[in-house]
């Protein structure tokens, strides 16, 4: 075949993988948007689900939801920053800095189900916590744990290295580089980070399914239960009997993500602009 | 003349080094950080170091966790069934107590192999395509929507699974769509980002001159792509691939909507099956006892799994650099 032929289907077929990939995205998005919107109304997000099939809304799941997510957020942020300062700052390449790099692509790799089991075995019974909020955000922390630590230990790292020396020129010390110059330098690229694992949190199934149980509740207390919006949907789906409020929650969803991955968007190009 | 004045220069930059030293200032390597302090500001930098590498250690601290918590739930059923008895058991019946995850085990691999024939040149290709193809405009678009591709939550393609591919399998293949041929397409599309985004950060990293050569050799796009990119960025795709088997082995909500649930060998890919995400889904809420055990034992070949698959990962980057070093 003419070198020129192969190239022009090679390329046809390159252009088609792409266009296949965003086409797929496109009608996920609009299926779910055509055949939710006619659901959403205040009332469907303001009330509480009702009778046998769950008629009425669904704002005791978003509680539950937005609870769990903001908990799981505050215990992994401090943490995964910290880290990700002693990995990009203070380590020295050996043994235990390989152990916490194998330890992180560990974490991220492990699938969720196993995640939910040891937050069951640990969580809920081993530390008599019970099914909670608190216990479904500190297994949703340790999932968040890895994509929060890498996304700041790749915006420290971008921070250019004149910062620091313009600092310790100064007479500052390490810490005081670090929380005075770098840390702020890095910032935006940190939020947009946070704002993506929290975005993976939104959408969890397997973990907070056996962490924070499925009765349908109002949570006030960390140590109350409740259930995720997500976890409503699935059972709503696979009854099949109510599915104008499968839908309606499926977009309720579907939105919440988007608004995360775009504002993290938003923050990172707006970062981009003024540097 | 310019290596005397060369000679002259390192000479008083060793002589500098010599005399900071001296001082304790600057160690041999060392960045140019403040080593004058206080002792009470020496003990508040070691301490606030000491509790980093404790946050750090955290990571460490979550793996050892879920290797005792769910290891010490899981691991007496290997004693029970036997090791291969559990493995290699060919049936799963609570009820009678017999506990063999081959079905299941199978049940994972056929999903994720064919998850894998469908969704690895999909993701390839768009990578090839993000990277080399397309123009910064377009680009701008395709990226994003792969990044959000990764962003929705698995039980949303689950459920799209469920009302819209379904039926069409199902019609198809004159049953219900329920079975591995439904979960291929699903998964297929769920690791499309996984390795979408590796692969292309492989092919980006490959310096532009590699590109130049090839061209100006009058390759053709698609000769420089085929017989310089791709085997170039060889082991980053590949690392990117196994990845993506690892989301599609751990990937649970989305499968468990479409595969029908049945832990048995299928006649055909058309007919329903299971597979070990699955199967503690759906016996998790009344499992109890060896039953409940057997659970976590799955869960424990669940991670061994994934684990291996990271270390494999590490294994090809390292041998990579070792290859770059040559």
């Amino acid at each position: 075949m003419d070198k020129r032929t192969a190239n022009a289907i090679a390329l046809g077929l390159l252009w088609a993988s792409a266009i296949v990939t965003v086409a797929v995205l496109f009608a996920v998005i609009v299926y779910v948007f055509i055949n939710g919107i006619g659901q959403l109304s205040l009332e469907f997000i303001f009330t509480w689900p009702h009778g046998v099939n769950a008629e009425g809304g669904v704002w005791p799941t978003i509680v539950s939801t937005l609870y769990v997510t903001l908990l799981a957020m505050l215990i992994v942020t401090p943490v995964a920053i910290l880290a990700a300062v002693y990995l990009a700052e203070y380590a020295v390449q050996g043994r235990l800095v390989g152990a916490i790099r194998f330890a992180a692509d560990s974490l991220a790799s492990v699938p969720s189900i196993v995640m939910g089991l040891f937050g069951l075995a640990l969580f809920v019974e081993g530390m008599g916590i019970g099914f909670s909020m608190l216990s479904a955000a500190m297994a949703l922390a340790f999932l968040m744990l890895p994509i929060v630590m890498r996304a700041t230990e790749e915006a420290i790292r971008s921070v250019p290295k004149y910062i620091r020396w313009g600092s310790y020129g100064l007479g500052a010390t390490k810490w005081q580089t670090v929380r005075r110059s770098v840390l702020p330098a890095a910032m935006p690229r940190i939020i947009t980070g946070i704002i993506l694992a929290t975005g993976r949190a939104v959408g969890e199934t397997a973990v907070v399914i056996y962490t924070m149980g499925q009765a349908i509740n109002l949570p006030l207390s960390p140590f109350d239960s409740g259930r995720p919006m997500t976890v409503h949907l699935y059972m709503l789906a696979m009854e099949g009997i109510n599915l104008p409020a499968a839908y309606g929650t499926a977009l309720l969803l579907m939105i919440m993500i988007l608004v995360f991955n775009l504002g993290a968007r938003y923050i990172l190009r707006r970062s981009k602009r003024r540097m | 003349m310019t290596t005397e004045s060369q000679d002259m220069q390192e000479q008083a930059a060793e002589e500098d080094r010599a005399r900071l030293s001296e001082y304790g200032a600057l160690r041999k390597g060392q960045t140019g950080e403040l080593r004058l302090m206080s002792r009470s500001t020496y003990f508040r930098e070691a301490a606030l170091k000491n509790l980093f590498l404790l946050c750090a250690f955290v990571a460490v601290m979550g793996v050892l966790l879920i290797i005792a918590f769910v290891g010490v739930r899981g691991y007496p059923i290997f004693g029970l069934e036997g090791f291969f008895g559990f493995l290699a058991g060919r049936e799963w019946n609570p009820t009678d107590e017999i506990f063999g995850i081959l079905p299941l085990v199978y049940g994972s691999f056929v999903v994720m192999a064919g998850a894998l024939v469908i969704g690895t040149p999909l993701a390839v290709g768009t990578a090839i395509f993000l990277s080399e193809i397309a123009s910064p405009r377009i680009r701008s678009v395709v990226r994003p929507a792969v990044e959000l591709l990764a962003g929705i939550p698995s039980v949303i393609y689950g459920f799209f699974g469920l009302m819209i591919l379904r039926p069409i399998i199902g019609r198809l293949t004159d049953g219900l769509g329920f079975g591995a041929v439904t979960a291929w397409l699903i998964l297929a599309i769920m690791i499309v980002p996984t390795i979408a985004t590796l692969a292309e950060d492989a092919l980006r990293s490959i310096p532009n001159g590699i590109r130049e050569a090839s061209y100006a050799m009058g390759a053709t796009t698609w000769q420089t792509i085929r017989k310089v990119l791709v085997p170039a960025a060889g082991i980053g795709i590949i690392d990117a691939i196994i990845l993506g088997m690892g989301r599609a082995i751990g990937e649970t909500m989305a499968v468990l909507m479409v595969v029908g649930n049945a832990p048995i060998f299928p006649a055909s890919v058309s007919d329903p099956i299971a597979t070990l995400t699955t199967q503690i889904v759906m016996d998790m809420p009344y499992a109890a006892g060896d039953h409940r055990t057997a659970l976590f034992g799955m869960a424990i070949v669940l991670f061994v799994i994934s684990m291996f698959l990271v270390a494999m990962v590490r294994f090809l980057s390292r041998f990579q650099t070792r290859l770059d070093g040559r």
